[in-house]
This record gives structure tokens, sequence and C-alpha cells, in this order.
């Protein structure tokens, strides 16, 4: 497959979130608010894209045995950096993402792409892999995060966006909200590809 | 005692690990078809979650604070619970087969289930002492198995429930999820 091809795969057609059902915990806890999504989305794709060219140039020095451990040790070395960086440049977003910074270190996106992929390939793919499917989680969590804040702060990265007289959904930023609107949207994609299914065998235009 | 209360039904109830605080979300989606096998996930968690726990109290308390290094809390703890669920995995296997038989299934997944990471470090984070942090452990657990017992209830009588096509599988999961959260604000302010 062409760099462009492994970049775009994690977009749509491999999203983590949507299609592989991974990495579910962060998605639903730190989405109360687009800012909040945003920093998780980065700190994640950094982890992601550092961690998988990592681990492509350590490809023929690990031992198939102990791979796994070594991954995490990886992972968790950049995780730290991450962390790190942040409660140093940006205090506020280190203490609303609290505990799933270093969470990241046991979401199975990262771990899945280091035993599907950067363990197999060389750098240069692996970078555009750890890259497209950075921005594929980021998109999923940002477009959760919006429905979420808009309809229950009424609000989009901190503004407002109705006027005094909008009543809250406060049950949107309340962990209910956040399944109920999983619940929406993996629903609506299961409709998109029965709809695409349909359309091919011909039964609905 | 009052504090021991506390966090016993603050950890089942109020605030569940699975529903409010969204830890081991990816066993609850997954592992949830049917109550035999939510029940034995359920108590692999805990049995892990307890030793793990304690463990990593200890190393926190006497290797990362004493030689300050506490930065390397996240790296120290991830490699104490794998080496941990890898020893536990071949003990019972060794020692009492027939308890691994009905969790060793359930341990490798375990390893990277972010509760048990997560809950080891919110221990730390609130600065529990040994007792504690065994008590919080045990109520997180006993929650995490109360989720997965009653959305595998649930699931079980979905089985045969008329569904609109799109809502098969995952969604209709995320929606009985959210009835469950709501179900569980109701015990907010209970202490």
């Amino acid at each position: 497959m062409s760099l462009f091809g492994e970049l775009r795969k994690g977009i749509i057609a491999e999203n983590p979130l949507f299609v592989q059902v991974l990495g579910t915990c962060p998605s639903l806890a730190v989405t109360t608010s687009v800012d909040n999504a945003l920093g998780m989305g980065v700190a994640f794709s950094a982890v992601l894209i550092c961690s998988n060219l990592c681990i492509s140039l350590l490809r023929k020095y690990v031992p198939a045995d102990i791979r796994i451990p070594v991954y995490i040790v990886v992972i968790a070395s950049f995780v730290t950096l991450v962390e790190m960086i942040m409660n140093a440049f940006s205090p506020a977003l280190y203490s609303a993402l609290g505990i799933f910074i270093p969470l990241i270190v046991v979401n199975c996106i990262i771990l899945g792409r280091a035993e599907a992929f950067a363990g197999k390939n060389k750098p240069l793919p692996s970078i555009m892999d750890g890259l497209g499917m950075g921005i594929g989680y980021s998109i999923a969590i940002l477009l959760i995060s919006t429905i979420r804040e808009i309809l229950g702060s009424g609000s989009f990265m901190g503004v407002e966006l109705f006027g005094s007289n909008f009543q809250p959904v406060l049950v949107m930023i309340l962990p209910a909200g956040a399944f109920i609107t999983m619940g929406f949207l993996f629903a609506a994609f299961a409709f998109l590809k029965n709809r695409k299914a349909k359309v091919k065998k011909g039964e609905v235009i | 005692m009052g504090q021991t209360f506390a966090i016993i039904f603050g950890s089942i109830f109020i605030s569940n690990i699975v529903l409010a605080q969204f830890l081991g979300i990816c066993p609850f989606l997954g592992v949830s078809k049917d109550i035999k096998s939510a029940v034995g996930m359920g108590f692999s968690v805990m049995f892990v979650m307890i030793l793990s726990s304690s463990i990593t109290w200890l190393v926190n308390e006497f290797l990362l604070v004493r030689f300050d290094l506490e930065y390397l809390r996240t790296i120290a703890f991830i490699l104490t619970i794998a080496a941990l669920v890898q020893l536990l995995e071949m003990f019972l296997k060794k020692n009492i087969p027939s308890l691994y038989k009905s969790m060793g299934v359930y341990l490798p997944l375990i390893t990277t289930n972010c509760a048990i990471l997560g809950i080891a470090l919110v221990n730390i984070q609130d600065g529990y002492g040994l007792f504690h942090t065994i008590v919080n452990a045990f109520a997180n657990s006993a929650g995490f198995l109360l989720a997965m017992v009653l959305m595998a209830g649930i699931r079980v009588r979905l089985e045969e429930a008329e569904l609109p096509e799109s809502m098969k599988g995952l969604p209709i999961v995320f929606f009985v999820a959210s009835s469950m959260a709501l179900a569980f604000v109701g015990f907010t302010g209970m202490i």
C-alpha cells in the first residue's frame, strides 16, 4: 500500500473507534468538552506516532517472545514524556484529563498498532499508520465531544452559542450522556453501512 | 470505620467504576454476552485488582517515594501489573488447575484492562493507606462485577427482542448502559 493509503485507512476504513471499537474508555470520559477531546487527541496521536516509529526501528532486535513487554515499556516511556510536557505547559488540561493521560499506556489501539503494524513494517509506513490512526481517533472523539458540549453546555470550545435563554441538556455531560451519544453514533454508522450494502445489491436507491 | 464504609458504598454505587468513571469499558462491552463469562471476568478482575493495588502501593511507598522516582510511576506500575498477571497465570496453571481453567482465559486480557492500572493510580492520588487501598480495590471490583452481571442479564433478554437492524449489537448495548448510568445517578448524594 502507498504511504498515503496507510494514512487514509486509519481515518475512515479502519477508524480505531467506530470500526475497530478500540479505546472506548477515554472516548467516553474526556469528551465532556471539545477542548479536552482536542488535548486527548493530540496527546494520543503524539504517543502513537512516536511509539510506532520506535517499535518499527527496533523490530529486528526484539525477540518475538518478549515483544509485548518491550512494546509496553516503549509506550509507557512516551506516555510519561507527554505527561510531563502537558503538566509543564498546560496544567489546566492536565488536571482536566486527569487519570486518563497515564491510562494512554493501556489504550488497546496503541499496543494493537504496535503488534499489528509497526512490529512488521518499515519506519516511514509506520509513522504514516500512526498519523492516520491518530487523526482517525481524534476526529471520532471530536465528533462525540462536539455533540455533548453543544447539547450539554450550549457552547463550542467554551464559546456560548445560544444566549441566556438556552436550557442546557445537563444529562449530556453526565456519564449517561456519553453512553447515549456513542449509541446513536454507532447506530448511525451501522445504518450507513447496511444501506451501502443494500444499494450495492440494488434493493434501495 | 465511617471512611471505610464511605469508600465501599461510594465505589460500588455512587462512582461506579464502569458507569461513572469509564474504566474497564472494553470487557464491559466484550465479555458481557452471557452471565457465566461475566461472572468469571468479574471475579478475575476482583482477584487481580486487589493483588495489584496492594503491590503497586508497596512499590510506590518503598521504591518510588523513597528514591524520589515518582515520575516513573506509570512505567513502574504497568510493569508491575504485567509481571504480576504473568506470574499469577503460571502459578495457577501449575498449582490450582481448576481455578486456572475458569480464570485463565481472562488473565491475559486483564493486563491491558485500564481498570486495574486506573484504580492503582487513583489509590495513590487519593492518598489512601494500605488498608484503604485494599478496601477501595475490593469495592471498585465489586462495582465492576455488579455492572457486568446486570449488563449480561439484560443482554441475554435482548437476544430475543426484535430490534431495528442498525441497533443490533453494540449500539443497543450503549443505550442500555446509558439507562444503567442514569439509574446509578440516583445514588448521588447518599453519602
